[in-house]
């Protein structure tokens, strides 16, 4: 009992004792709950209000209470907004999505694999350090060039448009995750395909791709929600409505149909949907991801 | 492409990594290192964004320095930063807390947390303005008068929702920063702690938080330096407004850019919103300091 606070550091590396972990284990939280609880609330209560109030017919919106569940459902919201041209829009955020994600992440994990294996180039240390300096670079400060860019290249109004800023965008962060989980990678393993006669090339989807698949998943999905939840690019890079991306839609259509709050909310549904979908499958590589990509 | 180390092996083999960091290289400068120069270069012109493109020295310079708009977004700009630094950090370590326990209800909680961070900032943004609606949104119907008020009409009440949009999104994501950071805590500290008859805040104040404090570098950057240059949801939420009270730098820009066609000076106000960025992303280097070991030792 004589142990003091300052000794604690010393006292981490030595045996843990079974008997005090199990008491605080024990020990609640009850302000943390509290917390965890309330913040609960704050996030379920407004996408609660959003769900049923999609399934509200706009005549007798007004009238019932906002937050019991409507007694006769309608599909009359939904209707209006796949009539808005919403499976257009689909498809342009599908476009644009898988258009810049596959290439931002094949170039990233390429790039990622070089400055791994060739830390010894300057070159490629050069190249690594210009990345680790693209992370601080804000892309609304960007988009004035960009717009020029795009303008000179004659892709105005295209889809193309959307995808090259997005792949270059997403390249830093992903080249950072990537090459942190290379270099988990043994090195006997590279050593070994090596002797094997395997070119870099081999190496680099044969071994290295498969070790670090999760990783891999992990960055796929990241950049594939930035870019489908990107609003600033269609804004100033498209004008034409059969251009536009879901976001962008939600956007034009909720200033058609303010006043309609069910449709309004149906859209939003509607636009999220395919999100919540895939983070249904992608929920357990997401989290960790997360975690593993920001503590290192 | 030649490596410039003297130790190439069998067939050059080393040779064709600079291969492949090519393709990346090549969108990375294309779409991102130019358009940076490049903003540079078109703050020293003239351009409605249409027409010709003309060299014009230092005159937009001149113009967005002496307009008093500029200051304004800064400050705007600045408020939105700290107010959603101070709202967010104290609920994330408190959440990422009490995430990192064991009971399992936790991780089915750790889900729903993150739902928010999967959205767009258009659909959030889109969604609260419905649902804050004065007339038809959910305080109206409740009779909730706190709810019903006229949040976007109001300069006050617009900053503030601004703000606790901002925290209702990003908060989960900070969470679980900290819930990573707090699970690396060795536990013997939290034991020792006990023996000493250390009760639950005594242990959060004296070992959670100090050990948290890289975690708190981290998070902190990422959510500074991403306020910063907040735009979407605040150009669906408020636009702005009311009047200029919501107005930040990112949108200053777009308006001045691409509303007022005065893309030379929307311009100057992207060369600063680079600089501040560079610069507070220095400054919590600094603050990060070069020894991560050192926070073994400041739980004392």
């Amino acid at each position: 009992m004589s142990a003091t606070l300052t000794e604690t550091p010393r006292q981490a590396t030595g045996p843990p004792d079974q008997r005090h972990r199990a008491a605080g284990a024990q020990r609640r939280n009850w302000f943390g709950g509290l917390a965890g609880w309330l913040w609960l609330a704050v996030v379920v209560v407004p996408i609660y209000w959003i769900l049923i109030t999609s399934f509200k017919a706009q005549s007798n919106y007004y009238a019932s209470n906002p937050l019991v569940p409507p007694s006769d459902p309608t599909l009359e919201n939904y209707r209006l907004v796949i009539e808005s041209d919403f499976i257009g829009y689909f498809v342009n955020s599908v476009v644009v999505t898988v258009g810049a994600v596959v290439p931002a992440v094949v170039f990233s994990f390429m790039a990622a694999y070089a400055i791994v294996r060739g830390g010894d180039s300057r070159l490629l240390r050069w190249v690594n350090g210009l990345f680790l300096l693209g992370l601080a670079i804000p892309l609304p400060a960007t988009v004035i060039p960009i717009y020029l860019i795009i303008i000179r290249l004659q892709l105005y109004d295209s889809l193309l448009a959307l995808i090259l800023p997005s792949i270059a965008f997403a390249i830093p962060l992903s080249v950072l995750v990537l090459a942190n989980f290379i270099r988990d990678v043994p090195k006997e393993l590279f050593e070994s395909m090596r002797i094997d006669g395997a070119s870099e090339w081999t190496t680099l989807w044969r071994l290295a791709a498969p070790l670090t698949r999760p990783a891999i998943v992990t960055v796929t999905i990241y950049n594939a929600l930035t870019i489908w939840n990107g609003f600033l690019l269609p804004l100033i890079l498209t004008q034409d409505p059969d251009r536009r991306t879901l976001p962008l839609a939600l956007w034009t259509f909720q200033g058609q149909y303010s006043v309609n709050v069910p449709a309004v909310v149906a859209a939003v549904v509607l636009t999220t949907l395919p999100i919540l979908v895939l983070y249904a499958f992608g929920r357990r590589q997401l989290l960790s991801g997360l975690a593993a990509g920001f503590s290192r | 492409m030649n490596t410039p180390t003297g130790h190439q092996s069998r067939r050059g083999r080393r040779g064709t990594l600079p291969l492949l960091a090519a393709p990346a290289l090549v969108c990375f400068v294309g779409f991102a290192i130019v358009p940076v120069l490049g903003v540079l270069a078109l703050s020293f012109t003239t351009w409605d964004g249409l027409g010709e493109i003309r060299l014009s020295g230092v005159t937009s310079w001149r113009a967005v320095l002496a307009d008093p708009g500029l200051p304004h977004a800064v400050w705007v700009t600045f408020l939105v930063i700290i107010a959603s630094w101070a709202v967010q950090t104290p609920l994330s370590i408190l959440l990422g807390t009490f995430l990192a326990g064991q009971q399992r209800y936790r991780g089915v909680l750790a889900v729903v947390y993150v739902i928010p961070l999967l959205l767009s900032s258009a659909a959030i943004a889109i969604a609260y303005k419905a649902l804050l609606d004065p007339n038809f949104g959910l305080g109206a119907g409740l009779g909730i008068e706190f709810l019903s008020q006229d949040w976007l009409g109001k300069p006050g009440l617009a900053f503030g929702l601004v703000v606790f949009v901002v925290s209702w999104q990003f908060i989960p994501f900070h969470s679980l920063i900290y819930q990573g950071g707090v699970r690396q805590i060795p536990r013997s500290m939290y034991e020792a702690a006990q023996l000493d008859g250390a009760g639950r805040v005594r242990q959060f104040f004296s070992i959670t938080l100090p050990q948290l404090k890289y975690t708190i570098i981290t998070s902190s950057t990422l959510m500074v330096v991403g306020s910063l240059v907040f735009f979407d949801l605040i150009f669906v939420l408020t636009e702005g407004g009311p009047g200029d009270a919501t107005r930040v730098l990112a949108l200053d820009m777009y308006k001045r850019g691409f509303q007022a066609n005065l893309m030379g000076p929307a311009s100057v106000i992207a060369v600063i919103l680079v600089l501040v960025g560079l610069l507070l992303a220095l400054l919590f280097r600094r603050l990060g300091g070069r020894d991560p070991s050192q926070s073994q030792f400041e739980g004392a």
